[in-house]
């Protein structure tokens, strides 16, 4: 498993990072953490020639907590995310979902920014940010743009980013829903979600995502109003209603659509207990 | 001289047999200084890498190299043309069959080798097997054995029109042989007239022992000497070199194997491999050394896979639950080529001790080996030669059979258990068991896990789940296993013509230490640690004294390696012995020192005393002074011995397994609460490493039981080729074990020792599916097929309609 | 492609060399610089074999491209011995309670045990096997591997006390 050659470009700044984006075209690749896309290479089944990193870039770095808002650096790690108290303290599902995620070494290196925008059904990020509602900003030649999490992901790896663009910023607004979770089912340490379900209710609000089962994250306005109504039921069957999970070696359709409705009621329960 | 120390203080600062003595590995190992093979730097040293071909059973067409070859750094390609001068595109198996090394106009199964490509680094390497052009025409798949047998594709062209084998006669152009044992119309009696008979298919999975280092070499020949070295994760380094040697016509002084380190081998560094065939013909061809090391894919998709048997069994038994008989008839899928590594007499391994721990007066077994367009195998994955396989069926075949009585399975079992008395016990299928006390080691075992209140706890739980009270079930695995290890002795067990004895040699130097050289190869089990524990013992110097080395075939005696755990039973055998001839020398020395008559000296831990006045003595390292540095006379100078032993028998270590899960109805998942473990094997050398030994096993019992498997789609393209679909557990999944022991010594073995590095991977198998099983039975279910994993167990609850 | 200039700090020391940017750190170590504690196991970063420490974090280093670790400081199991060459806390622990067999994973557990003892010097045995599930082992069934960094960790604590 060696992956094939390419020039190495590690930009200081974002105007650099897009200058070289379109110098190359749809030959060069940004890398984050490179835990997705390094595979790849090493399988040979990404092609490209001019490698980004974005690793200089500070801009794309650190987490700010503002009173309503929290805006994550597209650079930010999962271990950095994990370590944040006041960030767990604000909005605690994404610690319990990043967690989740891969295993310590992984978490050390592989980026949110970088989960987010592989468009990798089987990552967690995306639909965790959908059902918070987070905003990603996109930088590209003409300035920077901002696309809501549950209208960016297309199909499997396929988003909203067009080729020049990098994601550069999450913004997620704090949510006033108390009770949350997020609950995945994996068959070891290190696995992408047999199913996975993140929920947020309280208030009155409800917010409902699943993560692989279908080939983008699924995030279910149905769900989510039936769940703020308190109608479990309504809500389990809109979200199951909206995936569409594909056999693999995790198990067939039938057994995927089982265990995402467990998953999910077992998410919900614990997220109007926390509510509570 | 006065010696201030007991006995008991003497013996222990010998840290010999029955000491937890740490391991003098692990400085090495500890701070990143072992030499494993792709450690190994040579000067001028080219790489080697395979382009494998992406279809199950295709025709290949056309090979383009010359892409390949304008890539910088390509030295050359090798493709079957180039080895078809030389008789190498093809090669010899075990179990003797032949196989391709590079694909000889089709190929049989994904991933098969197609051309070899030589470069000065890893990278230019495996550029060049990106830029070979490869054409191919595909041909119909066929991944089931029973569809195999039926079909017309004929798999193995070459073979066409052979209706003889290695193993006798060949029914269709897809079968390999049919292997029987025991009585077939004395067992279909039994069966037909018994008050009870239980029948079920029993599948074993296919799935591959996976080691953490993968299998690679360093061919290294020398033009000037005619030399040829080859470095490699050799189980076996002195067999391969015979084979090397008989394969390639080089002379076999000229061939040195070197077996380095092994990160690991259970089985899949037995067998020799396209990658060892084309990096020695790579060094011959351009004279420098060339390195080759297959990444994980390559490890999972092609080299030794294990298990892939279906076993249909009957089990016949009185009302009383005394069993009659067993009927076997199983279908083995060996995939493209017959590459078992099994005894040459027995194609299906000892799949005959599928007896059991039970006393049945009647059995049969036959086996029919089949093609298909799956990856070549069949090795032992720690286990002694489909024992795995056999322990699996007998012990879900009993679980069955209590099904059918309605009856408690541990009951079942102590009925049905040899007695204690009956060894050395012929057992139907043709074993002599050599020793055992199974019905001490079940009570012991039942007794330490409570097994009574594990019953009536899971018979609430029961009660509360059909109440609603709980989605989770209980489930206790039973397993009391019997293995054969120690293959083997000559007259009847031998790998190509070579015969299964073991060796040790062993020099004393002049001070007092020493040097002991096995014919066996450690890949994890500590010999250098644990041998020198035996000799310690026996010639009363310290194990810290004693060096041990394995693996160079120019300094090592012949042996025949590694697994089946046979270098317990056989080389430590051997190691006893020539420890014991050094002894026997040793006395006659002491006595001419101490000026009295050889019969009036006797040992005493680590010296030679007066009989009546042990005042009066010479200690070992004064007899090896005395040994190098005083004219004796009648007596040669030095003191060293070998031993070749030839074993007169098979070892039977067994034991008493009960695993206790927690089984998730809805999401099938699970969790081990307990995991209890006693084995006997009889004379432990070593608790703190058997200990080890079965922390390791159950945790590879555990994977195959509950998620690992190699597993193919309909156009034979593997499935589980990463770490990610091919389970391996880690610390967050694997359960805790509680260890246990009885001992039962090998009567016939010079320390009693039997082997104990397989129990655990033959005897948590069972038990983990037996947990599985026991955990649904009250609701009906009777088989259903590992690997237990979530979706499996899914569907037996919903099958059995407890989603409702 | 080309070669690009690449220089770490490693184990203490400052090293340079010659490298296409497509080399993986673990064949850098491996193979320029004759590190070869740390292995290549899986080589899609489930295994931990090849475990080091990169500026700070425990990280893969089959799946880090040595012009990504270009100007870092990396720790290899090497560099976790003694200076006088006796066995580190963590290695003798591991020796002590049999925390390996064939050795193949130990170098990149080590390591990873390293990081973790550092950024939580009293986990219980549930963090552990949490904190250490990067790194797969074939041979022992990490019981005995939980036991050594257990162990590693109480030691640790009491010669930082005996230094206070």
């Amino acid at each position: 498993m060696i992956p094939a050659g390419f020039e190495y470009h590690r930009p200081a700044d974002i105007a650099s990072a897009l200058s070289l984006l379109q110098t190359h075209g749809d030959e060069a690749r940004v890398i984050a953490g490179g835990h997705s896309l390094i595979p790849m290479m090493k399988l040979r089944m990404a092609d490209l020639s001019h490698l980004i990193d974005l690793q200089d870039i500070d801009g794309l770095k650190g987490i700010t907590i503002a009173e309503d808002i929290v805006s994550i650096g597209a650079m930010t790690t999962q271990n950095e995310l994990i370590t944040n108290d006041e960030l767990s303290r604000r909005i605690p599902i994404l610690r319990e979902a990043a967690l989740l995620i891969a295993d310590p070494q992984v978490r050390y290196v592989g980026t949110v920014g970088g989960n987010v925008a592989n468009g990798d059904p089987g990552n967690d990020m995306p639909g965790l940010m959908q059902c918070l509602g987070a905003v990603y900003t996109l930088e590209g030649p003409d300035g920077s743009r901002a696309v809501a999490a549950r209208d960016f992901y297309e199909a499997a790896y396929f988003t909203a980013r067009e080729d020049e663009e990098i994601l550069t910023q999450i913004t997620i607004p704090v949510p006033s829903m108390s009770g949350y979770a997020y609950e995945k089912q994996k068959r070891k340490i290190g696995d992408y979600a047999t199913a996975a379900a993140a929920v947020m209710v309280g208030g009155g609000n409800a917010s409902v995502a699943m993560t692989n089962l279908s080939d983008t994250p699924i995030y279910s306005a149905e769900a989510s109003d039936a769940l703020a109504k308190g109608d479990v039921d309504g809500c389990v069957a809109a979200a199951l209603d909206a995936i569409d999970p594909q056999e693999d070696m995790r198990g067939p359709i039938a057994f995927k659509k089982h265990v995402a409705e467990v998953i999910l009621r077992r998410a919900i329960a614990k997220a109007q207990e926390r509510a509570a | 001289m006065k010696d201030e120390l007991t006995q008991d203080q003497r013996s222990a600062n010998l840290k010999g047999m029955g000491s937890s003595r740490k391991r003098v590995e692990d400085v090495r190992f500890t701070q990143g200084k072992g030499r494993y093979v792709d450690d190994i730097k040579l000067d001028g040293m080219l790489f080697g890498d395979f382009v494998r071909s992406p279809y199950a059973h295709a025709r290949v067409t056309s090979i383009n190299t010359e892409a390949a070859m304008a890539i910088p750094g390509v030295v050359a390609v090798l493709t079957a043309k180039d080895l078809e001068p030389l008789g190498l595109h093809w090669m010899p198996t075990l179990a003797g069959d032949k196989q391709m090394v590079l694909a000889d106009g089709k190929v049989l199964f994904q991933g098969q080798e197609v051309a070899y490509v030589i470069a000065n680094d890893r990278y230019a390497a495996a550029d060049g097997v990106e830029a070979v052009e490869v054409e191919y025409e595909e041909l119909p798949v066929i991944v089931n054995p029973f569809e195999a047998l039926k079909s017309n594709v004929v798999l193995r062209e070459d073979l066409e029109g052979q209706t003889e084998g290695a193993h006798g006669p060949r029914k269709h152009h897809n079968h390999i042989f049919t292997w029987e044992q025991g009585d077939k119309e004395g067992t279909e009696k039994v069966l037909e007239e018994a008050d009870v008979v239980a029948e079920e298919m029993v599948y074993y999975h296919r799935t591959h022992p996976c080691p953490l280092e993968t299998c690679g070499c360093v061919a290294s020949m020398d033009k000037v000497t005619g030399k040829l070295t080859l470095y490699g994760t050799f189980q076996a380094p002195h067999a391969i070199r015979t084979v090397v040697s008989l394969i390639s016509g080089i002379a076999e002084h000229n061939i040195r194997v070197v077996s380095p380190d092994i990160g690991g081998g259970f089985g899949n560094k037995v067998g020799a491999y396209a990658g060892y065939v084309c990096s020695v013909v790579a060094s011959i061809v351009t004279g420098k050394p060339v390195k080759w090391v297959e990444d994980r894919m390559e490890n999972l998709m092609t080299t030794a896979f294990a298990r892939d048997y279906w076993m249909q069994g009957k089990i016949a038994a009185t009302k009383e639950g005394k069993i009659t008989g067993l009927w076997c008839h199983t279908t083995a899928d060996h995939g493209g080529f017959d590459a078992c590594a099994d005894p040459t007499k027995f194609p299906a391994g000892f799949m005959n001790i599928c007896t059991g721990s039970y006393d049945i007066p009647t059995a049969y077994l036959a086996v029919d080996g089949v093609y298909t367009n799956k990856a070549p195998g069949g090795v032992s994955y720690r286990c002694s030669f489909r024992v795995t396989e056999a322990a699996y069926f007998i012990e879900r075949m009993i679980e069955v059979l209590a099904i059918e009585l309605n009856m408690d399975a541990a009951e079942l079992r102590r009925i049905n258990f040899i007695k204690s008395d009956q060894f050395p016990y012929q057992s139907a299928l043709g074993w002599e068991y050599d020793s055992g006390d199974y019905h001490r080691a079940w009570d012991q075992a039942l007794n330490a896990v409570g097994y009574k209140e594990l019953r009536e706890e899971q018979a609430q739980r029961i009660e509360d789940f059909k109440a609603g009270k709980t989605r989770k079930l209980i489930g206790i695995g039973l397993t009391h296993f019997t293995e054969i290890v120690g293959a083997g002795p000559v007259k009847n067990c031998d790998i190509l013509g070579l015969g299964m004895f073991d060796s040790c040699e062993i020099r004393i130097h002049p001070t007092g230490s020493a040097i002991a050289r096995l014919g066996t190869i450690s890949q994890g089990q500590g010999h250098a640690t644990t041998f020198a524990q035996i000799i310690a013992s026996e010639i009363g110097l310290p194990a810290d004294d004693i060096t041990l080395e394995e693996g160079d075939t120019d300094t090592a005696p012949y042996g025949l390696g590694t697994y089946g755990s046979r270098s317990t039973p056989v080389a430590g055998a051997a190691t006893a012995m020539a420890a014991r001839k050094i002894r026997a020398k040793a006395q006659m020395i002491a006595a001419y020192l101490l000026e009295v008559h050889d019969d009036d000296v006797e040992w005493d831990v680590d010296r030679f005393s007066v009989k009546g006045a042990p005042e009066r003595f010479k200690t070992m390292k004064e007899i090896a002074f005395a040994a190098y540095n005083q004219a004796i006379p009648g007596l040669e100078p030095g003191l060293e011995a070998v031993s070749y032993y030839d074993p007169p028998n098979m070892t039977y270590p067994f034991g008493a397994y009960i695993c206790v899960m927690e089984i998730d109805v809805d999401t099938g998942e699970h969790e081990i609460r307990s995991f209890y473990a006693l084995d006997d094997c009889g004379t432990r050398i070593n608790p703190m490493i058997i200990d080890g030994q079965v922390h390791g096993g159950c945790t590879e019992g555990y994977a195959i039981a509950m998620g690992q498997e190699i597993a193919y789609d309909e156009m034979g393209n593997c499935k589980s080729a990463t770490l990610m679909d091919f389970f391996l557990p880690t610390a967050w999944e694997t359960p805790t074990y509680t260890t246990d022991f009885a001992v039962t010594p090998s009567p016939h073995h010079p320390i009693g020792a039997k082997g104990v590095g397989e129990s655990p991977n033959v005897g948590s198998v069972p038990c983990f599916s037996n947990a599985v099983h026991d955990a649904f039975r009250p609701f009906g279910l009777v088989q259903s097929h590992m690997p237990h994993d979530h979706w499996r167990i899914w569907k037996i609850a919903k099958d059995l309609g407890l989603h409702s | 492609m080309s070669k690009m200039h690449v220089k770490l700090n490693v184990n203490g020391q400052e090293v340079e060399g010659l490298a296409e940017p497509r080399t993986l750190l673990i064949h850098f170590l491996r193979e320029n610089l004759n590190i070869t504690g740390p292995h290549i196991g899986c080589e899609t970063s489930h295994c931990g074999a090849c475990t080091v420490d990169l500026n700070g974090k425990s990280v893969k280093s089959c799946t880090v491209f040595v012009a990504q670790a270009n100007g870092s400081d990396v720790t290899t199991v090497e560099g976790l011995t003694n200076d006088d060459g006796s066995l580190g806390v963590i290695q003798e622990m591991f020796r002590e309670h049999h925390g390996l067999q064939c050795g193949f994973c130990t170098p990149g557990m080590i390591t990873r045990a390293h990081r973790l003892l550092q950024e939580n010097p009293n986990p219980t045995e549930e963090e552990v096997r949490f904190g250490m599930a990067g790194n797969l082992c074939r041979c022992t069934g990490y019981q005995n591997i939980v036991k050594a960094i257990l162990a590693s960790a109480d030691m640790m604590n009491a010669q930082k006390e005996a230094a206070e």
